[in-house]
C-alpha cells in the first residue's frame, strides 16, 4: 500500500501554515493603512539635534552614545544645530519638542513591536504633570 | 571548484539587486514580482516534489531496526528504537524531527596512539545543526512582524526573549548570534576537514552560503547600515496581504537580503533543502515494524501461474509410477 491519503493531508497542512501570513492579513482588523503619522507639537523649535535622515534609523544609537557619556564621563552637554550649548537628556531635552510620546514615539515603535526599555525609568510630560504619578515614580526618576 | 563554483554564484545573486535596486522604476521587480514567483515556485514545486515522492509504493515496512523487537511479553521491546506501534512511531518520529535524534548518534573514526583505530561519539554536528534550525525557526517566526499587521502576541513575547541580555543597542538578538554560529560551523567543517571538504558538492555549499548572505544582510540592516524599517513592514504587508506598494528610500541592503530569501525559496523544492518534508516520509523512520504480526502483500503482485506437487504427480503418476518412483497417491487401479 502506498500512504498516498496521509501524505496529502500532511501536505494540506504545509501549504496552510506557510500561507498564514496571508490569512492572518485577510482576517486581521484594526490594520494600519500605510505608514504611521507622526505629529509634532507646533510650538517646538525648529531644529533638531540631528537631521531627520539621520535621526530615524540612528536615533537609538544617538540616545545610547548620550546615556554613555552623561552616566560614565559625566559629559552632559552638546552643541546644538544653532551653536546653542543643549544637555543631552531624554526627559529635558527630546522630550520638549517631541513632547506628545503617544503621537510621535509610540506611533512607529507600536507599528514595528519596537518596545525600548527607556521608558522603565524615564517618564513622559504627560505623565510627570500628574501629581500623584510623580510621587510614585519619584525614586525612579532620572535627574 | 565546489566551493569556487558557489562563491561565484552567490556574488552574482547578490550583484543582481545590488545594481538593480539602483534603477528607478525597477524596484517594482525586485520588491513585488520577484516575491510573488519566489513563493509561488516554492509552494507549486514542493507540493509537487511531495506528491511524486508519495506515489511510491510501501509494499514492506523497511524501519531502522535499532533496539528489542517486540516479540514475547516477558522479553522488554524498546518501542522508539523498534516501533511496534502508531504511539511508537509518532514518539521516533518526533525525537527525529525535533531533536534530530539519529545525527546525535554521529559517531567518528579515528586513529589514535599509532595504528589503534577508535571509535567516538561527536555531538558538534548535531549541536550546530539544532543551533542552526532553531535558531532560523525563531528568526523567521520574529519577521512576523514585517509580514502581518497588527503585529501578533507571540512576537513580542519572542523579541523579548531574544533581547533577554539587553547587550547592545539595538539590543542583540541572541537567535542572530545563534544562527550565524550554527551555520557558520557547518561551513567551516567542509572546508576544514579534508574527508568531509572531499565529498562536499556545489549543493553542500551554495545553501551555506546563501544561508550565511542572508544572515550577515539582515545583522548588517539591524546593527550598522540601518534600514527604514517602516516602509519595509510596508512593503512586507503590502505584499502578503496582495496589495502590494513600493515605499521610496529602501536601500540596496534591504532588496539584497529579500532577494537571496527569494533564491533560497525558489531553491529549496530542486535541493537537498527538500529533507524538511522528506524526514517525515524516511520509511527507515515512520514505519511500524509489524512484519511478524501482520501480513504484508506485495500491491502489485500478479497471480503466478504455480504448478503444485500434486499437480505434477497426477500428470505424470503412470510415468513415475512405471519408473518405480515412490508416489504420494497410488495410481487408482493399483488401489481395485
Amino acid at each position: 500500500m502506498s500512504d498516498r491519503g496521509k501524505i496529502v493531508i500532511g501536505l494540506i497542512i504545509f501549504v496552510l501554515i506557510f500561507t498564514l501570513p496571508m490569512t492572518y492579513n485577510m482576517v486581521a482588523k484594526n490594520k494600519a493603512v500605510g505608514a504611521p503619522e507622526l505629529e509634532i507639537p507646533p510650538e517646538a523649535g525648529k531644529e533638531c539635534v540631528r537631521s531627520t535622515e539621520y535621526m530615524r534609523p540612528f536615533h537609538m544609537d544617538l540616545l545610547n552614545e548620550w546615556r554613555d557619556e552623561v552616566v560614565r564621563h559625566n559629559d552632559r552637554y552638546i552643541e546644538g544645530p544653532d551653536g546653542a550649548m543643549i544637555e543631552k537628556s531624554l526627559s529635558n531635552t527630546c522630550l520638549d519638542c517631541h513632547s506628545n510620546k503617544e503621537n510621535f514615539c509610540d506611533r512607529c515603535h507600536n507599528y514595528l513591536a519596537v518596545y525600548p526599555y527607556c521608558w522603565d525609568c524615564h517618564t513622559t510630560p504627560e505623565e510627570t504633570a500628574q501629581p500623584e504619578l510623580v510621587v510614585a515614580q519619584q525614586p525612579k526618576e532620572e535627574n | 571548484m565546489s566551493l569556487w563554483f558557489s562563491i561565484i554564484v552567490i556574488l552574482v545573486l547578490i550583484a543582481i539587486p545590488w545594481v538593480g535596486a539602483g534603477i528607478p522604476g525597477i524596484q517594482t521587480l525586485f520588491g513585488v514580482v520577484i516575491p510573488y514567483i519566489a513563493i509561488a515556485v516554492f509552494l507549486v514545486g514542493f507540493v509537487l516534489k511531495v506528491l511524486k515522492w508519495a506515489k511510491s509504493p510501501v509494499p514492506f515496512r523497511i524501519p531502522t531496526t535499532s533496539g528489542q523487537q517486540k516479540s514475547l511479553p516477558w522479553i522488554k521491546s524498546a518501542n522508539l528504537e523498534n516501533p511496534h506501534n502508531l504511539a511508537g512511531v509518532i514518539g521516533r518520529m518526533l525525537l527525529e524531527v525535533l531533536f534530530f535524534r539519529s545525527l546525535f548518534r554521529n559517531t567518528t573514526t579515528a586513529i589514535n596512539e599509532g595504528d589503534k583505530v577508535t571509535y567516538g561519539s561527536t555531538k558538534y554536528l548535531w549541536a550546530a545543526g539544532m543551533a542552526f534550525h532553531y535558531g532560523f525557526l525563531l528568526i523567521i517566526l520574529r519577521h512576523f512582524k514585517y509580514f502581518v499587521d497588527p503585529t501578533p502576541q507571540f512576537v513580542n513575547w519572542l523579541q523579548y526573549m531574544d533581547n533577554f541580555f539587553q547587550i547592545g543597542l539595538p539590543i542583540i538578538y541572541l537567535t542572530d548570534i545563534v544562527f550565524m554560529a550554527g551555520v557558520g560551523y557547518l561551513l567551516l567543517r567542509r572546508l576544514f576537514d579534508a574527508k568531509i571538504k572531499y565529498i562536499s558538492l556545489p549543493s553542500d555549499y551554495f545553501p551555506l552560503l546563501l544561508l550565511i548572505g542572508i544572515g550577515t544582510t539582515g545583522i548588517l540592516m539591524r546593527y550598522f547600515t540601518k534600514v527604514d524599517i517602516v516602509s519595509i513592514k510596508e512593503l512586507g504587508v503590502g505584499l502578503l496581504s496582495f496589495s502590494p506598494v513600493v515605499p521610496e528610500g529602501i536601500s540596496a541592503v534591504f532588496f539584497i537580503h529579500l532577494f537571496l530569501v527569494n533564491c533560497l525559496l525558489m531553491y529549496i523544492p530542486f535541493s537537498k533543502l527538500m529533507h524538511m518534508a522528506g524526514v517525515f516520509m524516511s520509511p527507515t523512520r515512520n514505519l511500524v515494524n509489524n512484519n511478524r504480526v501482520k501480513r504484508h502483500i506485495n500491491p502489485w503482485n500478479y497471480d503466478v501461474k504455480v504448478h503444485t506437487y500434486e499437480e505434477y504427480e497426477d500428470e505424470f503418476r503412470d510415468v513415475m509410477k512405471g519408473a518405480g518412483l515412490p508416489l504420494d497417491k497410488e495410481p487408482a487401479k493399483e488401489k481395485e
